[in-house]
């Protein structure tokens, strides 16, 4: 059964580690839902969220591959109990007078900021989890969505746990 | 203190990994190298294409047991590297290969013979580095040695810019130590894991052992033998895993897949526990394992912890080098025999004999699995034999005889035509000290694709014996083709032009015969074998026996 899980890297910051990776999951025929990159508290590291879908035998094989690149330490699955996964998402929905104040309103709700603002649209932000984004879209979509931009997943582990030890 | 060249500096660190030749070809990005090696005791042999280089790398590697090195310039020189650098990594061969590239503030200008090689070859290397301070050196080097000899062999790339190997750097620069915190192959199997195969192993009544390339690699032949004894478990060998066993041993079950024996996957395809050392489960070999997956138990050792369940479900996983859990193995106290599955073999064998003829007879030209068989009396008990692709390999994969201390080589995985001449080359200049019986064996085909390299093998008259076995006729994709679509369904397979061998042998100073009866082949080849340098023996077959 094919289900989603997100992974969590911690790799060497090296040249073209990120293509290796990227072309790993294309060679391999393997899914890619969202890959987030970034630095860490260890200028030689990089620390990447992949956010990917298989079934059990794929993930397994996933885990593994993504293992054998020398440039990789540590891969964990990130699992949704012991961790927090969140998504940056940019939306520009339209927006005039008579709808404006109601669009502002949902996004209260959803603790999201209002970050541009324009006589035809708004810009929103907002940060939180797959089920919250796709329950913010889903109230706005009737005003019309313009355009939007995710992030992808990125996440981390709860407790004292780290991906470096 | 004086400052050291980095090119100079680049041939001390090859010294250091004890590097004896690099097969390499120059060109303008590695210029400064080639004035290096001018000084250098690290031997540079000049092939004579660089798509060969990385196959005399490899057939270096294969008999030395040790690295092989091989050299390209940038851009195209880079580029040909690449199917052998590819064929490398199919079969976990331990190579390492050092390009050019454009000086650094060029690259990613598309400047002239600049191509992204480390980019080109990520699919296919198990590791690569674009060097860009020359300070990193001796570590990139060490590491590079390293991770391509550990773990599951396979070759490493390194591209260094010209301009960095025209930098100044402090003398006594060295590198001794590895530390990869991504690199950590695991080698002894896990204790418990170790403990459910011995069990599976008492209560199996039909176990069979699957060697591949892994044990030839791992050196664990001896293990493997003591381990099978012990237990009385039949073996079965993969196309690379031939040379994991003695075929002449009582145990020995031959070469399971589709180019393999029938009586083999009959053999497999019966057995209620199928202990796997070291080898892939790939289409190949699986292709006529249509009914074990139902209840077969699947031990697998692998030191590759990605191949475990990637082709095929396992009960029980080891992860580790085949030598190590083989011994582990063997210090359990299992004693099993096996008699009534060993009886039943025996009737499975006699019920699937090895069939010797074409179909149709074609008996007035050269018969060439009879040819292997005979070949298989009349060389010595250390010969290599480096098999091309094609029907010729599968050929002398089939009925030359791998005992004792013989070897075979071929492009398993890749399968790569042209990959005999130089693997054989490769493995004559590893034994430069200790010269041994090495025969080349391949088709019109594959001999054509890197006949070049007669040059190098008439240069530094390398003791290599050539079989060239010929049809005219591109033989196996020929039977591909009869079998698909239908006899005489025939394209592109025909090599319409009938080569003159013997003059050609003749232009490179190579001692040629030319035969077309099973009878002259074998009282040519003993005389080839005495000759005192390299030879060739052209055997005439007919295009129609296309039958393995």
């Amino acid at each position: 059964m094919e289900k989603k899980t997100c992974l969590s890297l911690l790799v060497e910051n090296n040249f073209g580690v990120l293509s290796r990776i990227s072309g790993l999951f294309a060679r391999r025929g393997y899914n890619i839902d969202s890959l987030t990159v970034g630095t860490t508290e260890n200028a030689e590291l990089s620390r990447i969220t992949i956010t990917v879908t298989g079934d059990d035998q794929i993930l397994t094989q996933i885990k593994k591959q993504l293992n054998k690149l020398i440039d990789v330490i540590t891969v964990i699955e990130l699992k949704p109990d012991d961790s927090i996964i969140r998504e940056l998402v940019f939306i520009k929905v339209k927006a005039d007078d008579t709808t404006r104040s109601q669009i502002v309103e949902i996004a209260n709700m959803f603790r999201a900021n209002i970050v541009d603002v324009s006589r035809e649209s708004l810009v929103i932000e907002i940060t939180g989890t797959r089920y919250k984004i796709e329950g913010f879209f889903e109230m706005v979509e009737p005003y019309g969505i313009l355009e939007f931009v995710r992030s992808g997943d990125t996440g981390l582990q709860r407790g004292g746990k780290m991906l470096s030890h | 203190m004086i400052p050291l060249l980095a090119s100079k500096l680049i041939l001390k660190c090859l010294e250091r990994e004890n590097v004896e030749f690099v097969f390499g070809y120059p060109g303008g990005a590695v210029l400064p190298l080639y004035e290096a090696f001018r000084t250098s005791p690290v031997k540079h042999i000049l092939v004579r294409n660089e798509q060969t280089a990385p196959h005399y790398a490899s057939g270096y590697a294969r008999e030395s047991g040790r690295v092989g090195v091989c050299l390209a310039t940038s851009g195209p020189g880079a580029t040909n590297l690449v199917t052998g650098i590819a064929t490398a990594y199919l079969d976990s061969i331990p190579i390492v290969a050092i390009t050019g590239q454009v000086d650094r503030a060029l690259i990613g200008t598309d400047a002239f013979q600049e191509a992204d090689i480390t980019g080109a070859t990520a699919p296919f290397t198990k590791h690569s580095y674009l060097v860009q301070n020359a300070a990193d050196i001796p570590r990139i080097i060490r590491e590079a040695f390293h991770i391509a000899s550990t773990g599951r062999p396979g070759p490493v790339l390194i591209d260094i810019p010209r301009d960095v190997q025209l930098e100044n750097v402090k003398t006594g620069l060295t590198c001794d130590k590895v530390a990869i915190r991504g690199y950590k192959p695991n080698l002894s199997g896990h204790s418990g894991q170790i403990k459910r195969a011995i069990k599976k192993i008492k209560e199996a009544g039909k176990p069979v052992i699957y060697s591949g390339g892994g044990v030839v690699l791992g050196n664990a032949q001896k293990e493997l033998l003591a381990f099978a004894e012990k237990n009385n478990i039949p073996v079965i060998t993969s196309l690379m895993g031939i040379g994991a066993f003695p075929e002449d041993h009582r145990l020995y079950c031959g070469i399971v897949g589709s180019h393999g024996y029938k009586y083999s996957n009959v053999v497999m395809n019966g057995a209620d526990l199928i202990i796997n050392i070291g080898a892939r489960m790939s289409n190949r070999a699986t292709s006529q394992l249509t009914e074990f997956e139902k209840d077969t138990d699947f031990v697998h050792i692998d030191i590759d912890p990605a191949e475990i369940g990637k082709n095929m479900e396992t009960n029980i996983p080891i992860v580790g080098d085949a030598k190590t859990v083989l011994s582990e193995l063997i210090q359990k106290d299992t004693i099993t025999d096996h008699a009534a599955w060993l009886a039943e073999i025996e009737i499975i064998r006699s019920e699937n004999p090895l069939i010797y003829d074409a179909d149709p007879p074609c008996s007035d030209l050269i018969n060439p699995k009879v040819l292997f068989k005979d070949m298989s009396e009349m060389t010595s008990d250390n010969a290599t034999v480096v098999g091309d692709v094609g029907l010729n390999q599968i050929w002398s994969a089939l009925y030359y005889r791998i005992i004792k201390n013989r070897r075979y080589y071929t492009s398993g995985g890749l399968g790569t035509m042209g990959y005999s001449i130089p693997a054989a080359c490769g493995a004559a200049f590893a034994t430069l000290n200790k010269p041994k019986e090495i025969f080349i064996v391949c088709g019109d085909g594959s001999f054509q694709m890197s006949m070049g390299e007669l040059g190098v093998i008439a240069e530094h008259q390398l003791k290599v014996n050539i079989i060239l076995v010929t049809n005219t006729k591109l033989g196996m994709v020929r039977q591909l083709q009869c079998d698909i679509y239908g006899k005489g369904h025939y394209s592109g397979t025909d090599i319409n032009f009938d080569i003159d061998f013997m003059k050609l042998a003749e232009a490179y100073g190579i001692k040629s015969y030319k035969v077309d009866k099973n009878a002259d082949f074998n009282k040519v080849l003993p005389e080839a074998i005495k000759h005192q340098g390299p030879t060739l023996i052209q055997c005439q077959v007919h295009p129609d026996f296309i039958r393995i």
